[in-house]
This record gives structure tokens, C-alpha cells and sequence, in this order.
């Protein structure tokens, strides 16, 4: 370098020391400046003078050199060259571990220039005598596909690798299927115009014959070549159900294994070739071998517990007989962090049967006392899952929660409320009794779910409750400071009343009708004012039918993605996908994947269902892509035009499901409800002449028919109950903005 | 697979950073430090910003965190991340900013060579240590035949034990270790009782011996088969160190290996019948109006007379208003702590059979501002046990095998234990 700093800094004083006559001095430089890369230093500058420190029989100053230029070999590509000699050399020492180490790094050093000279020793290693050399080679295929993939081709690598599959040592047949497994990824992952290679070559396709050679190897190789040989295995397509018999047969054995991630591997190889199993005892039999090996994952550390929790629930909407005498194993201990707790319940709640319910009821009250709040309300809503799903324990679950309503703490009272709510609807007129301990705590309640889900029960049993008038002229007094949800509620639940009790409620509903249409900003509150006021001027027996119709009931769902995408996690058991419970394209991949995509994906003509969790996947595309923005802070200033196609991107891809929605009129999205209305209604002035009326309350109707789809099904949006597993927030930024979308 | 990995401070400073691929800059650091360090919410271990998703572990005053960018295997990043902390446990007796800072050239050399490109490779302490070591090697000074048998040890099918071990004296040390988890609810039934069992093996034999391992008559590895009577030790689980032949222990249900030179784990299992608990404790716990908690704890040493609870200690939960305690034991000492809001009883040694007694008042203010729920955290007990095992379990035999056949000398000992996991509400 001919340009150098000023005489003095740390830099000087290093490159001082590095070219030190003693050994020791300059080995210490050498860490310094390591030291200094790591902390985030700039330390490029010394790159001639530690290259000078490249030939050394001592190996860890040799790692120490490597590291360093592994780092900084992108920034000076013309010096790398300096050391391409040394490399070389070192590719043909007598010691495998230097001729492994050569090879490992020059794979590392992303440089063009560099990556000329590393084919001639990468032929000669893949064939080295010493496996431990040839199972680094083989992941310097890979690393060289990634930088330069026609290389690869050019020089056959593809076919060695092929070739030693068969290699007598299992830590190299291992690593191959790593490197294998990795360009088939990268090669079908890019966009086939970018790359020039025909992708065929590149597909790492699974013979009878690697079939059995893998086998083979599975039980000889290190857990983590394991767990990549049992990743090539799910890939496996079987000819016939007995070859996935014999592959189910041979994989089992590693449930045994000590590595959790060997174990979920092997629960999805079986998983997986499971499906073409016909014998129904064998699958029994495998399903039962799998439940301990899944509980012993319990005692592992809590991250990969975690892991193991999100994926057995995953595991449990596919067979739900999985663990079905193992719920105790479920309960929360009082350290376990959070996110542990958290899943175990969701877990609990789907093992509840009438036989545990007892103790279930008994755990879930104790978690009620804890101190998270977060786990407080998770644990309440689930006493009332339970209730929802045991019709033989609902009633003890109501007196669970009325004691804890008795606690009188606010958000414990609150989620309990909400939770009643959703008894009420799976159980009209059962547990009317309970009504006036509800009301009781109305003064107390400053949530909206909670508010609205009280005012809905009193809408409900109207006519059952003495005071409700009085109750709801408390919410109509207040109600232009409410929020919307709430406001929704007190309209519907006035009306409600005013048709059971007409006599004493004439005035209310005149007054909440006109704050409603009059004083109230949101559209959706207006509307459905409106169309209430209409109808119960036009006919009221017609509202009756409507506002008074019988609700279809809920349940719990028992799985929480489409079966489609259920199918498809199961098959990615123990990736980011299944704890995610997202498939992989929604959060990998900068926007790879089109709407159409995940539409078809999803599989056409499929129930409202799977729509939903289809606007869920876009949801995550986008929500992906604009954090994806976020992360390039830093470093390079130029990412306008990157944040520009971020945008547009956004904009297409929502257009479509949201204008998908209006033609088929399956959304519960209260603004299209908007935009049929105005399309029907809007043509008719309000003060319609008789003659228009049935045409105008026909078109009310049109809307009015809905209640008994499209306005339970917004009680059920805001029950909680209705399957939304929990969205993390940006989705719900996103919402908004969809909506917009769909208007225009 | 993985595409970056670190490791953090407390404070966020990056201590390593290790990039096996080049899909994104070093900045990636930062964002770690924003979303996850200084932010005190963090309700999950993985963190997925845009398609890059941050897997992290804390461990004393470090994180330990892994990147990647594709669809990973969630289980094995984390498998990884711990085995990275039991290596550097092993290599360096400890893990915290101490240890990384001072030998943090080595934690590089091992990260290196424990994964590359993103893929985890040899990952056994014991290969490692063979030519990864604290003092540096010249290469010069190993043979080139030496490296040849490192390197075959580290592909090989055994790559857990060199060919050439010798000892004078031929012994394996078996150590049975139990740790049981309890959950007992305030009216004294059983929620939850689970044994978690580790068979540590200590082998220092010569050769490459042949082990067998038997363990009870009547045990029942595979619960759900049935069978088994009334005083069998079953066991729900059982899984193995890699040397053991799972095919083999699949047929026959025979436990049989060549066992890596040094320490391992050859076996861990895990019971949830027949459970025996060493201590029982019955708690009376209740609250004189709002000033006044009384506290009576009893504990029972559930074992033979010959054997001996040691190290117990109680940790009695008081309400987070409480501004003294007055506590009175015959045995061990007992003091409140009022930083964690427990009193903490400490004995050194029960009898079995034995009986212990605490009684304690806590005193507790009554100004209206501290009023929160007391949500009542279960009482937490350690003790450790020697010659006791919880599930019932006892080494039968251990045989060993060898193209010598010299004499082997076997011992075995077991210890039943709880840390953190043995509770008991009130």
C-alpha cells in the first residue's frame, strides 16, 4: 500500500507490530486486529500487512489470518490475489486438517478473482483421500454455486457431488446432501430468467437409489447429518405404500435420539410418508411411538420447548388423537417464560375431553391469579373455550368464572365478560341466571370488547331483564364517547329491545337512532342506523326477522390454517414455518411470490376459511416487505427505487383480494357492506314514496338478509373465539388500508 | 441454514460476529440491538423482521444469537446455539462476557470449525478438544499420521472415540442423575410429577470396548405397550447419546455401544409413574385480615433412614407488601429476603424419616398504594439425594468388551435432585 495514514493511531501501531520480528508480537497484532473487525473497526488497511502473516506453520494464526481475510477479501479483491499462492500451496499439504482449512476459506472469500483459481483444488479435494477434507469440499460446492453457479457446471461439480452420495463415510454423504439440498434451493427458488443454467441439472432428485444409500447413512452420522439426510427423506416421493412403510420403519428409531431437532426431523419424515401408509394398524402404531419422544422435548431448553410446543399444536389439528391422555404434561410451571406458558395453554385447551376437564378447570383458575395480564386474559378466554367445547363442562366453567368475577379485578372481570358473551351464544338461555352478576360489574368495565359484549347480552335477553332499558340508556346517554365497536353494539342492542318490549322503549330507540345518524362520525354507524330506522318504519315484523333471527352457533374450530396449508406445515415440521404457522413464502423471499400464487396455493373455490387465512398470507407478504425496508438502514444510501417497487408491489397485491372479495361478497369487511349498500341504496332517496318502498326495503333487505350471515359472523369477529390465531400487529395496520382499496 | 451468527452483551455490543453468507450486512447487528436487547417486551425467542429472522438464547449476561434468512429448522438453530454454550462451558469452565472476551480468537476457531456455511458439522467436546486446544498447535508437531486419525475421528462412524485410547486401569463411572419436577396443588394432590433421568458416563478404558448396559428386571420402556405390574419402573421416554445403536435398542430393546473416551450422556428418560417423592411438604398458609400472613410448613424426608436429604432449601413465597418477617426454625437456619419477596430455608441435612418444622409470621403494610393481587407463587424446593432414584431405576449391569479383554472396574451412582422445578402452591 503506498498510501498510508499518519505515523501514529492504533492502526500504525498494529501495522508496527505485524511486521514485528518476533513471532509472538506479531501473532498478538494479529488478534488486536481481529479484536477491532469484530467490534465493527475498520481495519481494512492493514490488509497487506497481515496477509504477510499467511505463511506460518502455526495453524491458529493461520485460522486468525483467514478470518481476517474472509472479511475484508470483498472490499481488496486485488490484494486477495496476493494470497491465492499461499492458498494453493496449502490445498496440497500433507496435513488434511490444512488442506480442509484451505479449501474451507477460500470457499469463504467472496471475491471473483479468487474463485478462478479455487477449481483446480476443489476437483482435487472432492476426491481426497481423507474424508474429513472431502466433507468440506463438498460444502464448498455449494458455497461456490452461490457466488458463481455456472462454474459449478462447467466443471461438473454437480456430478461428484452426485457421485458421492455413495461415499463410504457418513459425514461426507451427510454434508453432501447438505450441499445438494442447498443449490436445488438456490436453483429453484431464483427467477429462472436471471440464471443462465438450465435448472433441470440442478434439481437434487431423490432415486430409489440414493433412497436406500441414505438409509444407510442415517444411522451412522453425526445428529446434525442426520437431521439433513431425514430433511432429503421428506422429500422422498415413494413409489408404492410399502416403500413408505420401509421408510416410516427405519426412521423411527431416531425418536430416540438425544438432539430434539433429530427427533422432529424423523416426526416429519414419518409424518410425511405417513399419508401413503394404508395399513392402519402401522400408522396407530407410528403415531403412538411418536407421543413420548414429543413430551421428552418438554425437558429441553425453553426455546426449543417452544419450538416443539408450536409444532405439536400443529401436529394436534392434524391428528388430534396424537396426546390425548398426556394433557398434564401441558401445565404451566410458574417460571416458565411466557411464550412457553402461552402455547401450553392453547395446547391444554386443545386436549380438553370431558375426562380431564376437572383438572384442566382447576389449573386454568390458578393461572387466573398469576400476574402477567397478558396470561390472565389468555387463561380466562380459554375457560371459556372449554366451555364452548365440552357442552358436559360448561356449566362448571361458568361458576369458574363467576368467581373469578368475583375477584373484582378489573381485566380478569372484564375477559370474563367477553368470554360469557361467547357461552351465551353456544348456549342460549341456559345460564340466564348468571345476568345479573354480569351487570353488577357495568360500571367497572372500560374496555370496549368487554363493554360490547355486555351490552350485547343484554340486547339479547332484553326481555328477560327488568332494568335493561335503564342499562342501556347508560350507554346511550354516553354514546358519542364510545368507540365504534361499542357503539354497534348499543344500536343493535336497542333496537333489539325496542322490538321485545316496544311499550316502554319507544323513546330510547328514538334517541339512539337519532344520535346514531345525526351525531356520529362513523360511516358503519350511520348506516346501520339508517337501515334499522328504515326498516322499523317500513315493516316492522321484517325487522323482527331480521334483527331477532336465529344465529347459526359456534364452535371451537379444530384447526387454525386451511387444510391445505396444514398439509403443506406438516411437512416443514421444526422449520421457522411451522412455529410461524405461516408457510415460508409469506416471510422469506423479497416478494417472490405473487398474490395469484397464494391463491392458487391455497387451492381455488375453497371456503371462506382458507380465504382468510389467504388475506392473512398477502397480509404478511406486505407487512414482510416494508419491514423488509426497514432493515436496510444503514449502509448504502441507495434504496429509494427499492422502497419505490416496495410500495407498488403493496399496492397490487391488495388490490386484488380486496376487489376478489366485493364479487363474490364473502368479506365480513363492514366497508364493502358499504360499497353494496351504495350501490343498491343510494340510488334511493330517503323519503321514497310508498310506490318505491318495496324496492327500497328490498334493497334494506338485501343487506337485512345478512344479519343472518354477515352480522353474526362481525359478533363472531369480535368474539375471539372465531379460529384468528394471534396476529401480530402489523396486520392489523393493514387492515385499514385495504379497506381503502376496496372503495376505490 | 444459518446465515450469521453472534454474540451480544448486555448492553448490545456484538463480542463475535461470525457471517456464513453474504445475504446481508453487518448492520444486521444493529437491528438485533434495537428489536430485541433494548427493548424490555420481548415475547418471543424468534424475531422475523422482512424474511430475516433472529434466533436468540440468553445465557448469563450474553445473547447468543443466530440469523438466518431462509425457512431454518427452528429446532436445530436452538440445538445449535446450546450446544455452543456447552462447548464453550467445557473449554472455557464458564460462559459470560469474561470468558468470550478473553479467549475470543479460540470462539472463533471453534464456531468455524463447528459450522460452516451455515451448516453444523462435529459439534463433540470431546473430538474437538482433540486438535482445537487452548495452547496453539504448530502444525509441524503433529504427525501427519496423528491429523489423519483426528480427522478420520471427526467424519468417522465413531467420531466419538480415537482408535488408540490406554489406560493402566480400566474404569467407567456410571452416575444415575434424577431430577424431579413437581407440581402439588394446595390441597395436596399430585398435579404434575415427572422424573427428568440423565445416565452420565465417565469411560476411561482402553481400546475400543464394547459396552452393554442393563438396567431394571422389570422395566417397561415402551409404556403405552402395556404391561409391566404394579412396581415395574416404566419409563414414558428414553432417548440416547449418538453412540448407542438405536436400530439395535429398537429390535431387542438392548442398550449396547462403544462409548466415547471421557465424559458423556448416555442416556436421558423421563418417568412419570411410580413416582417417589424423597420430600413432602405441607404448607398452612393463611392470611389474618389484611396485616398478617402465618406460615406453617411442615417437611417429611420420604426415604429409608439410611439415606439423607442434603443442600435443602425452601423458598416461601411472602406478599409483595410485606415489611417484615419473623421466622422460627429448630432445624437449619431461615431468613427473609426481601428483595425477592421469599422467606429462605436452608438445611443441610435431613434424616429420612425425619420431620422438620417452620412457623413464620409476615407482617404486611396496609397502605392502600402497595394493594396489587398477591398472585401467591407456588413454594419452590431444592435438595439433592445420593442412592436414591425417584423413578425406581438401578443399573443392573454394565459389560465390556474388548479384543483384551482385560478386567473393567464399574462404578455406579445415583442422586436424585431438585432445582427450581419442585413446587408445591398454597
Amino acid at each position: 500500500m503506498s498510501i498510508r495514514g499518519p505515523r501514529k493511531g492504533e492502526n500504525y501501531e498494529l501495522s508496527v507490530d505485524l511486521n514485528s520480528e518476533y513471532r509472538e508480537k506479531r501473532k498478538d497484532a494479529i488478534k488486536r486486529v481481529i479484536a477491532s473487525m469484530t467490534v465493527g473497526k475498520d481495519v481494512s488497511g492493514l490488509f497487506p500487512d497481515v496477509l504477510k502473516n499467511m505463511q506460518t506453520d502455526d495453524l491458529e494464526q493461520k485460522k486468525l489470518v483467514y478470518l481476517y481475510l474472509m472479511n475484508y477479501a470483498k472490499t481488496q479483491p486485488e490484494l486477495v490475489i496476493l494470497a491465492v499462492n499461499t492458498f494453493v500451496k496449502d490445498s496440497d499439504d500433507p496435513n488434511p486438517l490444512v488442506r480442509a482449512l484451505a479449501i474451507r476459506t477460500m470457499g469463504c472469500l467472496r471475491a471473483e478473482k479468487i474463485i478462478d483459481y479455487l477449481c483446480d483444488p476443489l476437483q482435487k479435494a472432492l476426491r481426497d483421500e481423507n474424508p474429513y477434507v472431502r466433507k468440506t469440499a463438498a460444502l464448498c460446492v455449494a458455497k461456490l454455486y452461490d457466488l458463481k453457479p455456472e462454474l459449478v457446471m462447467e466443471n461438473g461439480f454437480l456430478e461428484q457431488l452426485h457421485d458421492m452420495i455413495s461415499d463410504s463415510n457418513p459425514m461426507v454423504v451427510a454434508n453432501t446432501v447438505a450441499a445438494l439440498t442447498d443449490i436445488h434451493i438456490a436453483a429453484t427458488s431464483s427467477e429462472p430468467s436471471t440464471s443462465s443454467i438450465d435448472n433441470s441439472s440442478t434439481v437434487f432428485h431423490i432415486t430409489t437409489a440414493i433412497l436406500n444409500k441414505l438409509l444407510v447413512a442415517l444411522n451412522e452420522c453425526s445428529e446434525w447429518g442426520r437431521v439433513a439426510i431425514l430433511n432429503a427423506l421428506a422429500r422422498y416421493t415413494a413409489a408404492d405404500d410399502k416403500e413408505s412403510e420401509h421408510i416410516c420403519e427405519r426412521v423411527v428409531p431416531q425418536f430416540q435420539h438425544i438432539n430434539g431437532s433429530v427427533v422432529l426431523a424423523a416426526v416429519k419424515v414419518v409424518m410425511i410418508h405417513l399419508r401413503n401408509v394404508k395399513r392402519e394398524d402401522l400408522g396407530k402404531q407410528l403415531i403412538r411411538k411418536m407421543a413420548p419422544p414429543l413430551v421428552t422435548l418438554l425437558s429441553s431448553p425453553p426455546e426449543v420447548q417452544w419450538v416443539a410446543l408450536r409444532n405439536i399444536n400443529l401436529l394436534l389439528q392434524k391428528r388430534p388423537e396424537l396426546l390425548s391422555s398426556e394433557i398434564r404434561v401441558f401445565f404451566c410451571k410458574y417460571n416458565d417464560p411466557l411464550y412457553v406458558k402461552v402455547e401450553k395453554l392453547d395446547i391444554m385447551v386443545r386436549l380438553a375431553n370431558d375426562k380431564n376437564v376437572d383438572a384442566l378447570l382447576s389449573e386454568l383458575k390458578e393461572y387466573a391469579s398469576e400476574v402477567d395480564v397478558d396470561f390472565v386474559r389468555k387463561s380466562v378466554k380459554a375457560i371459556g373455550q372449554t366451555a364452548v367445547k365440552i357442552d358436559e363442562a360448561a356449566e362448571k366453567c361458568v361458576n369458574v368464572l363467576l368467581e373469578l368475577i368475583a375477584t373484582r379485578v378489573s381485566y380478569v372481570v372484564q375477559e370474563a365478560i367477553v368470554v360469557m358473551k361467547d357461552i351465551f351464544r353456544k348456549y342460549p338461555s341456559t345460564y340466564e341466571g348468571v345476568i345479573p352478576t354480569l351487570c353488577a360489574n357495568l360500571d367497572e368495565l372500560d374496555e370496549p370488547e368487554a363493554k360490547a359484549s355486555l351490552i350485547w347480552i343484554i340486547g339479547e335477553y332484553a326481555n328477560k331483564i327488568d332494568n335493561a332499558d335503564e342499562l342501556l340508556t347508560l350507554f346511550v346517554d354516553t354514546f358519542t364517547e364510545e368507540s365504534y365497536p361499542v357503539q354497534l353494539q348499543t344500536l343493535t342492542a336497542v333496537v333489539k329491545l325496542f322490538l321485545k318490549k316496544p311499550d316502554s322503549s319507544q323513546a330510547i330507540v328514538q334517541q339512539v337512532l337519532n344520535t346514531a345518524t345525526k351525531d356520529c362520525d362513523s360511516p358503519d354507524v350511520r348506516d346501520r342506523a339508517y337501515i334499522y330506522w328504515r326498516l322499523l318504519s317500513m315493516d316492522p315484523a321484517a325487522a323482527k326477522s331480521v334483527v331477532l333471527s336465529h344465529r347459526p352457533p359456534i364452535s371451537i374450530p379444530r384447526t387454525t390454517v386451511a387444510p391445505a396449508v396444514l398439509e403443506e406445515l406438516i411437512g416443514e415440521i421444526g422449520s421457522l414455518a411451522s412455529v410461524y404457522h405461516k408457510p415460508a413464502e409469506t416471510f422469506i423471499g423479497k416478494g417472490r411470490l405473487s398474490a395469484d400464487a397464494i391463491q392458487r396455493k391455497v387451492g381455488p373455490g375453497e371456503d371462506d376459511e382458507s380465504q382468510l387465512s389467504t388475506q392473512k398470507a398477502l397480509q404478511t407478504v406486505v407487512a414482510g416487505q416494508q419491514s423488509e425496508n426497514l432493515l436496510d438502514f444503514g449502509d448504502e444510501p441507495s434504496t429509494e427505487g427499492g422502497g419505490l417497487s416496495g410500495l407498488a408491489a403493496t399496492q397490487t397485491m391488495l388490490a386484488q383480494p380486496a376487489a376478489a372479495n366485493l364479487i363474490a361478497g364473502t368479506s365480513s369487511n363492514p366497508l364493502d357492506d358499504l360499497v353494496s349498500i351504495f350501490g343498491n341504496v343510494s340510488m334511493q332517496p330517503m323519503s321514497a314514496t310508498p310506490s318505491a318502498a318495496p324496492g327500497g326495503a328490498f334493497g334494506g333487505f338485501d343487506f337485512g338478509q345478512a344479519p343472518t350471515s354477515a352480522a353474526p359472523q362481525a359478533v363472531d369477529a369480535f368474539a375471539g373465539l372465531s379460529a384468528t390465531p394471534a396476529a401480530p400487529p402489523q396486520q392489523q395496520q393493514q387492515k385499514p388500508q385495504e379497506d381503502l382499496l376496496g372503495l376505490f | 441454514m444459518l446465515s450469521a451468527f453472534f454474540i451480544f452483551n448486555q448492553k448490545g455490543e456484538v463480542l463475535i460476529s461470525r457471517l456464513y453468507r453474504t445475504d446481508f450486512k453487518r448492520s444486521i447487528a444493529d437491528v438485533f440491538r434495537i428489536q430485541v436487547v433494548s427493548n424490555s417486551d420481548v415475547r418471543s425467542p424468534i424475531i422475523t423482521l422482512g424474511s430475516t429472522s433472529f434466533f436468540h438464547v440468553r445465557i448469563n449476561n450474553l445473547y447468543v444469537v443466530a440469523v438466518t434468512k431462509t425457512n431454518a429448522n427452528a429446532a436445530l438453530v436452538f440445538e445449535f446455539c446450546y450446544r455452543f454454550i456447552n462447548i464453550c462451558k467445557s473449554y472455557f469452565g464458564k460462559i459470560d462476557e469474561e470468558a468470550i472476551k478473553n479467549n475470543f480468537a479460540l470462539v472463533y476457531e471453534l464456531i468455524d470449525e463447528i459450522c460452516d456455511f451455515g451448516y453444523p458439522q462435529n459439534s463433540e467436546i470431546d473430538t474437538l478438544k482433540s486438535y482445537i486446544t487452548t495452547e496453539s498447535v504448530v502444525s509441524q508437531n503433529i504427525p501427519a499420521d496423528e491429523s489423519s486419525k483426528i480427522t478420520s475421528q471427526a467424519t468417522g462412524a465413531i467420531s466419538w472415540r480415537r482408535p488408540d485410547v490406554k489406560y493402566k486401569k480400566n474404569e467407567a463411572f456410571v452416575d444415575v442423575i434424577e431430577t424431579v419436577n413437581l407440581s402439588m396443588s394446595a390441597k395436596g394432590n399430585v398435579l404434575r410429577a415427572e422424573v427428568d433421568g440423565h445416565i452420565m458416563m465417565r469411560a476411561y478404558l482402553s481400546g475400543t470396548p464394547e459396552c452393554k448396559f442393563g438396567l431394571n428386571d422389570k422395566l417397561v420402556i415402551d409404556k403405552s405397550q402395556g404391561g409391566g405390574g404394579g412396581d415395574a419402573v416404566e419409563l414414558d421416554d428414553c432417548r440416547f447419546h449418538q453412540c448407542v445403536r438405536l436400530n439395535e435398542f429398537d429390535a431387542t430393546r438392548t442398550i449396547s455401544f462403544i462409548p466415547p473416551d471421557g465424559e458423556f450422556e448416555l442416556m436421558g428418560y423421563r418417568s412419570t409413574s411410580n413416582v417417589k417423592l424423597p420430600l413432602r411438604v405441607i404448607p398452612t398458609v393463611t392470611e389474618v385480615g389484611s396485616g398478617q400472613v402465618n406460615y406453617d410448613v411442615v417437611v417429611k424426608a420420604n426415604f429409608s433412614n439410611k439415606l439423607a436429604a442434603t443442600n435443602v432449601v425452601l423458598r416461601i413465597p411472602t406478599p409483595l407488601n410485606t415489611t417484615t418477617a419473623d421466622c422460627k426454625v429448630a432445624t437449619g437456619k431461615a431468613k427473609y429476603a426481601p428483595s425477592e419477596n421469599v422467606m429462605i430455608w436452608k438445611i443441610p441435612r435431613i434424616q429420612g424419616g425425619q420431620e422438620c418444622i417452620f412457623s413464620a409470621t409476615a407482617i404486611l403494610t396496609t397502605s392502600v398504594t402497595n394493594r396489587q393481587v398477591w398472585a401467591r407463587p407456588p413454594i419452590d424446593v431444592d435438595f439433592q439425594v445420593l442412592m436414591f432414584t425417584a423413578s425406581g431405576l438401578i443399573v443392573r449391569f454394565l459389560k465390556v468388551f474388548e479384543k483384551t479383554s482385560y478386567q473393567s472396574i464399574k462404578w455406579v451412582r445415583y442422586l436424585t435432585k431438585a432445582s427450581g422445578g419442585y413446587q408445591i402452591r398454597f
